[in-house]
């Protein structure tokens, strides 16, 4: 059982929901990344998702495409990432799952890119460009290393679908709440509890709830149905706004509180 | 079908495939659906070929250009893709897709746009048949053709300036990715060339096919035999897969594709995917591309924006590797030299972008035998062009 299961496990126990918060990796540069890192877990976070940034990721609205530039202009790869989550494992045991685009993953080698992430303390992979279907062999490779592969539902998935696609996933699922990129909305969409419920019919495994997602209001909400959230946009948001404060760190974990435990 | 490739999965070899987020993989398994049905479809076929020959003016003349051919030492036959409406070969695509459109019930087509030539054919067909037409464009392109942006607007259609990343053609696929997954269940993506996820890259290729199945028969009736090369430009590759696809498997017929070398291939800004790339993902398939050590996708350039794309076609990838077409480079100076040659040669002014192929024959006729039978897909007229070359000559 890797940090995720258990964690999930520990959660359950209390009955509490997960909160997964997302952060591109070096923006606003990596330091901050590891300060960002170090204070969610620090007030309660219960994973965190790690982008590595990618110069055409499709799936994401302006805000964490901006935040991706950035990253990239700060010359982040893989290594960086893996040597951040090392470097990490020193003093926190929070787990962390990387969210990477598929090309960056393929030019660096699936096989290799997922021994390097168990290596340096990863915990789960995700990539949103990389349906169930392509990613039977990564799938293979990843369980052997006890490694989480977290696979997306979106409100058009079929039932066919969604029965193949828990069946893969490891870890939890990351349900798509919507059709569309990731950024805040006001609100959530239609019908969303619903489907997770169908969801819940289908699968035992922890179904947490991402895109869109902005307010403590909505965090509720879902929490009443769905296992977790996962909250990026608003995050990244906060940091833009106090990206040249020194307490910018302890700022955003705050507002992460807020959010968590509004 | 001549070869029953790609597989069930969208598999040329060990490229094409589906790299979509999970929102999108619905909407594919639709549109395979769709697709696989109307092929077989009679009533289908036979409404597509109406609207290609009475709306689009199909067939095309293949034209032998006896002053270019004198010149060159060879034999030059164009296949006329510039005399269609609209200008160029894009036509045959998104007339097949808008009916596809019609038969899934969707009210409104969006498209990318590099060159604006696949997006006036796309507001045109959606004009016609009464879609909401939505056009991506990149900010520099939108720059580059004015024209074809005042024609799609005529012609009803929003033009949405791309002002991310490259501000290209990249880019503006990247935003039409977007917004499909976001208005997924009214809107069907209509993509211009032979990339994306499966089974877009079969389906265009189907779809232009008819420039090789035309050639073809033209050919066989002008000269009683099989063309020695097929010539054509490539940016995502569709006019040349469309020529180059119907004759598969005839092996004496030799295919070339000729990428964009930009300002040099050694000047890093160029679009010569195929000659200069490494295998990887971008847009939903597995193709060659242009890329860093790290995966991230490097700009391309030329001056042709329909050739100015870091990615290519999985179809091309898999010739190249089996050997069935060779690919070469020409760049931006040397497509200006081909835009001048066939309009003082034969009186007819080429887009930029199969003026790169028009330039490759000068390097091939050196190479060859002399009366060689070559076929060039001429796949879109200049008009689009002249701001950029009255800049430029």
């Amino acid at each position: 059982m890797n940090r995720i299961d258990l964690r999930f496990k520990e959660l359950k126990n209390m009955q509490k929901k997960a909160f997964i918060a997302f952060i591109t990796a070096g923006y606003p540069n990596l330091d901050a990344t590891e300060d960002l890192v170090l204070e969610f877990s620090r007030v309660g976070v219960d994973i965190i998702e790690l982008g590595m940034p990618f110069s055409d990721p499709i799936a994401d609205g302006p805000i964490i495409q901006e935040a991706s530039q950035i990253a990239l202009k700060n010359k982040i790869n893989l290594d960086s990432i893996f040597g951040l989550v090392r470097k990490l494992r020193r003093t926190v045991d929070i787990p962390i799952c990387v969210m990477s685009y598929y090309n960056p993953v393929f030019c660096f080698g699936e096989g290799r890119f997922l021994r390097k992430a168990k290596d340096a303390g990863i915990d789960g992979v995700i990539i949103p460009d990389l349906p169930a279907e392509e990613s039977l062999n990564l799938k293979r490779q990843a369980d052997k290393l006890c490694l989480d592969t977290i696979f997306f539902l979106s409100p058009t998935s079929s039932l066919e679908r969604i029965k193949f696609i828990s069946g893969l996933s490891r870890g939890f699922i990351y349900y798509v709440s919507l059709t569309g990129v990731t950024g805040m909305r006001q609100r959530l969409p239609d019908g969303l509890l619903h489907h997770i419920r169908e969801i819940k019919r289908c699968t035992a495994k922890p179904i947490c709830v991402g895109f869109g997602i902005s307010g403590p209001a909505q965090v509720k909400q879902i929490y009443r149905v769905a296992d977790g959230v996962i909250v990026g946009s608003a995050i990244i948001q906060k940091i833009k706004e106090n990206t040249d404060r020194p307490d910018m760190p302890k700022r955003v974990a705050n507002f992460v509180l807020s959010l968590k435990d509004g | 079908m001549v070869k029953m490739l790609p597989d069930k999965k969208g598999y040329f070899g060990d490229f094409g495939g589906r790299f979509v987020p999970e929102t999108l993989m619905y909407a594919l398994e639709e549109l395979e659906r769709e697709y696989l049905k109307a092929r077989k479809d009679r009533r289908f076929l036979k409404e597509l070929n109406y609207y290609l020959s009475e709306y689009a003016g199909r067939p095309t003349p293949l034209y032998m250009a006896r002053n270019l051919s004198s010149y060159l030492g060879i034999r030059v036959y164009l296949k006329r893709e510039d005399l269609l409406h609209t200008g160029a070969h894009k036509i045959n695509n998104t007339l097949g897709q808008i009916l596809l459109a019609i038969r899934m019930n969707k009210k409104r087509v969006i498209a990318e746009t590099g060159a604006g030539q696949h997006g006036v054919a796309t507001a045109t067909a959606a004009r016609m048949f009464g879609l909401r037409c939505d056009v991506y464009m990149g900010q520099q392109d939108i720059r580059r053709q004015r024209l074809n942006v005042f024609r799609m607007k005529l012609l009803g259609a929003s033009v949405i300036p791309v002002r991310s990343g490259s501000q290209t053609l990249k880019d503006a696929i990247n935003e039409a990715l977007r917004d499909w997954v976001t208005n997924v269940r009214t809107t069907h993506y209509i993509i211009g060339s032979v990339v994306g996820p499966h089974p877009y890259p079969m389906m265009v290729r189907d779809f232009q096919s008819v420039i090789g199945r035309e050639t073809k028969d033209q050919i066989l009736k002008k000269e009683k035999r099989l063309p020695d090369y097929l010539v054509a430009c490539v940016g995502g590759g569709s006019n040349a897969i469309g020529l180059f696809y119907p004759f598969f498997k005839d092996k004496q017929v030799k295919f070339i594709g000729v990428e964009a070398a930009g300002e040099g291939l050694s000047s890093l800004r160029h679009a010569a995917t195929l000659v200069e790339g490494k295998p990887g993902v971008l847009h939903g398939s597995k193709s060659d591309l242009l890329e860093d050590r790290f995966g991230q996708i490097k700009p391309a350039h030329s001056v042709a924006p329909g050739l100015d794309y870091p990615g290519v076609g999985p179809e091309h990838a898999y010739y190249k590797r089996i050997g069935r077409a060779s690919y070469v480079a020409v760049n931006d100076r040397q497509a200006l030299e081909g835009f001048k040659l066939l309009s003082e040669t034969e009186g007819i002014i080429p887009a930029l972008e199969p003026a790169h192929a028009i330039y490759y024959l000068k390097k091939l006729s050196k190479k060859i035998k002399k009366n060689s039978l070559v076929v060039v897909c001429l796949s879109g007229r200049g008009d689009k062009d002249l701001d950029i070359v009255m800049d430029r000559l």
